[in-house]
């Protein structure tokens, strides 16, 4: 059973119709087959129409979407060898981090990125993409062995922010964010970021501080959830849709603010509709950064690195 | 740019804030122990309860008097920034709420950046203002951690930021969850010259702020009682259901935790950080400095200092230049020095 966003409605009638369709008959009954591709092609035009206009809240509903690519068919999807590596050696091991060594077009890298899982067993083991404290601590090791090798340092970024727990407060969630910026910050090797879904506030940033900060078209970055800022803010958090649109959090509002690198280009009909076009977007964009970024000395990769966050926060939007 | 220094200071806050003044008379209530402290009292005490020790929250400028020696100071002006950069609006425009913010305080944003010595050591401090905003980072406060940093940098200086914030300032959106890498840029900036970076945390440091430069001093300082985390406690009570133990995010919890190197009270701050500052930025007192062969007490010294001498002999010379340039206490030569104590 397809999973439905509620402004998907005209999409989704379309769609069983064809299902209907395709039940009754046989495909050589050609008037049904005309319907049928007539059915289609209303229906891409009907989704086209939608995602091209989403508003903020209906983004954040997209950038969640349960059957969104995740970090591990990226991982599967673009990597070859890959070598997932566990633990803190502090105190856990967090799968809501998942990292390793891979091949990522022939080149050896380490790949870190935030796992929000499939179905509830899966989403319960990832902890549903929100990392404790020894997640960061994991990121922040395969960081220094992407240093102490030389190997390019990739992330995925897709969580609704960092574990809120006791534990998690206990054993330094914060130090262990802050640390994730300050070891990335200083990393001689190409650091490339991709926001693939959720970009929850400082759960999130601990691993998007690189040379390239690169969104998908319908994924968010926020410094609050819409939901939390409601709260907040309006004292509601039916007024979420608001805290969306006031939060600015869209990849293009990130662009114009000159937050991100790149955007993305979905297919039509968001990511989930298309997931291996999506990745495959994804890898080439990446491929791209690396290519930009390969012949560029360690000293400078730092100095425009730090550059480059110094100069944000100079425009605001119109 | 444009020094104001706390001489002028005074009165243009009197100008501004006489509204805030309490008279002398007036009784206070302890938020903690709801004991009634005379205002006078209060205020002698450094806000600090006489009857239950609960730290009260204080402004940048007394913290600056009690911080820096004989509570003199140079205040720096801020870069200008950019002014709601998402021309952010909930139930009131963001432009609205800064403008109340600015004439309740008298001051531009929420933190202000000084220079000074304490226990005659050059210090700069970055100190946030809960009353601006809730002390909340956005743009202006990360550019006024990176003009700190600098100031540390440009005067050979340690840095001590001081937050008093609820986190990321909302309606600044994603640049000011930017702030979180840019404060972490300030901070790397001091430690790359070798200079001490010391944080003293005070009541509450939570949310964006402590996952960023508040959590990644040389020295990690808390007041006793500060409310200390990164997840707001009602969050974490509402969404995880988890009941939270006694104390939790305090300061002292954090120090049990690991979090801390000490929680220290408020009369002692000064002498603590004077203190640690001296022992990181003059690891040879004039005793242990390698002898010149005058004098008993110099050739003993001498001998038990051999390893400090051979890790340090390069560093020797910095000290003695530093306080030439400062013209605090002109060098000596080192058999003086040795003799001297
Ligand atoms: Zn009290």
């Amino acid at each position: 059973m397809k999973h439905y966003l509620d402004f998907e409605k005209s999409v989704a009638e379309l769609e069983n119709k064809i299902e209907e369709l395709r039940h009754l008959t046989s495909d050589s009954d050609i008037n049904i087959a005309e319907e049928v591709t007539h059915l289609q092609n209303k229906a891409e035009r009907e989704l086209n129409s939608i995602y091209s206009k989403l508003s903020p809240w209906q983004k954040c509903q997209v950038a969640r979407h349960p059957e969104r690519p995740h970090v591990r068919e990226y991982i599967s999807a673009l990597v070859e060898d890959f070598t997932p590596l566990a633990g803190d050696r502090l105190y856990g091991e967090d799968q809501a981090v998942v990292g390793g060594l891979g091949r990522f077009q022939g080149r050896s890298c380490v790949l870190v990125g935030q796992e929000k899982g499939h179905d509830t067993s899966s989403r319960v083991a990832h902890n549903f993409g929100m990392a404790r404290p020894e997640g960061y601590r994991k990121a922040q090791r395969l960081m220094n062995m992407a240093e102490r090798f030389r190997l390019p340092f990739i992330t995925l970024v897709d969580t609704p922010g960092a574990y809120p727990g006791v534990g998690a407060e206990e054993r330094g969630q914060a130090e262990a964010i802050a640390r994730c910026m300050e070891i990335s910050l200083g990393l001689s090797v190409p650091v490339v970021c991709v926001v693939i879904g959720e970009g929850g506030s400082g759960g999130a940033i601990a691993l998007a501080t690189g040379d390239r900060i690169l969104m998908l078209e319908h994924s968010i970055y926020s410094v609050i959830s819409p939901e939390g800022c409601a709260s907040i803010l309006w004292r509601s958090s039916d007024q979420s849709r608001d805290a969306a649109e006031a939060l600015r959090l869209t990849a293009q509002d990130l662009d114009k603010l000159g937050v991100i690198d790149r955007l993305i280009r979905e297919p039509i009909g968001g990511a989930h509709r298309a997931r291996t076009e999506t990745i495959r977007a994804v890898g080439q964009a990446i491929s791209d950064c690396l290519k930009d970024l390969s012949d560029k000395d360690p000293d400078s990769l730092r100095k425009e690195r730090r550059e480059k966050f110094l100069a944000m926060g100079q425009k605001g939007l119109s | 740019m444009n020094w104001i220094t706390n001489y002028v200071r005074p009165k243009l806050q009197a100008l501004v804030s006489s509204k805030n003044e309490v008279p002398d008379n007036l009784w206070e209530k302890c938020p903690a122990c709801e004991h009634m402290v005379f205002h006078r009292e209060l205020e002698e005490q450094l806000r600090v309860c006489p009857n239950c020790g609960h730290h009260m929250r204080i402004g940048p400028t007394t913290r600056m008097k009690l911080l820096f020696d004989e509570g003199k100071y140079t205040r720096i002006s801020l870069p200008e920034t950019i002014q709601d950069p998402l021309k952010f609006r909930d139930r009131e425009r963001y432009t609205e709420r800064l403008k109340k913010a600015r004439s309740k305080t008298g001051e531009q944003d929420a933190i202000q950046v000084a220079h000074g010595t304490i226990g005659g050591q050059k210090a700069v401090t970055a100190i946030f203002d809960f009353s601006f905003m809730g002390g909340s980072m956005g743009v202006a406060v990360g550019e006024g951690l990176l003009a700190a940093a600098k100031l540390a940098v440009e005067k050979d200086a340690a840095l001590i930021t001081i937050p008093s914030s609820g986190g990321a300032r909302m309606q600044e959106g994603i640049l000011s969850l930017m702030q979180l890498p840019r404060s972490v840029i300030a901070v790397e900036m001091v430690k790359e010259k070798n200079l001490p970076y010391i944080v003293l945390l005070t009541d509450p440091t939570t949310g964006g702020v402590s996952a960023s430069f508040a959590m990644l001093g040389d020295i990690q300082i808390a007041e006793p009682g500060a409310v200390i985390g990164f997840a707001g406690a009602r969050v974490i009570e509402e969404t995880i259901r988890e009941t939270l133990p006694p104390g939790f995010q305090r300061a002292e919890y954090l120090l049990e935790h690991g979090m801390l190197d000490m929680v220290v009270p408020r009369n002692e701050l000064q002498e603590t950080l004077g203190r640690t500052l001296k022992l990181l930025r003059e690891p040879l007192l004039g005793e242990a400095l390698p002898a010149s062969g005058k004098g008993k007490k110099a050739a003993s010294k001498a001998a038990a200092s051999d390893e400090a001498k051979g890790s340090s002999t390069a560093e020797s010379e910095k000290p003695a230049a530093k306080d030439e340039k400062s013209g605090k206490k002109p060098a000596k030569p080192e058999a003086e020095r040795v003799t001297e104590q």
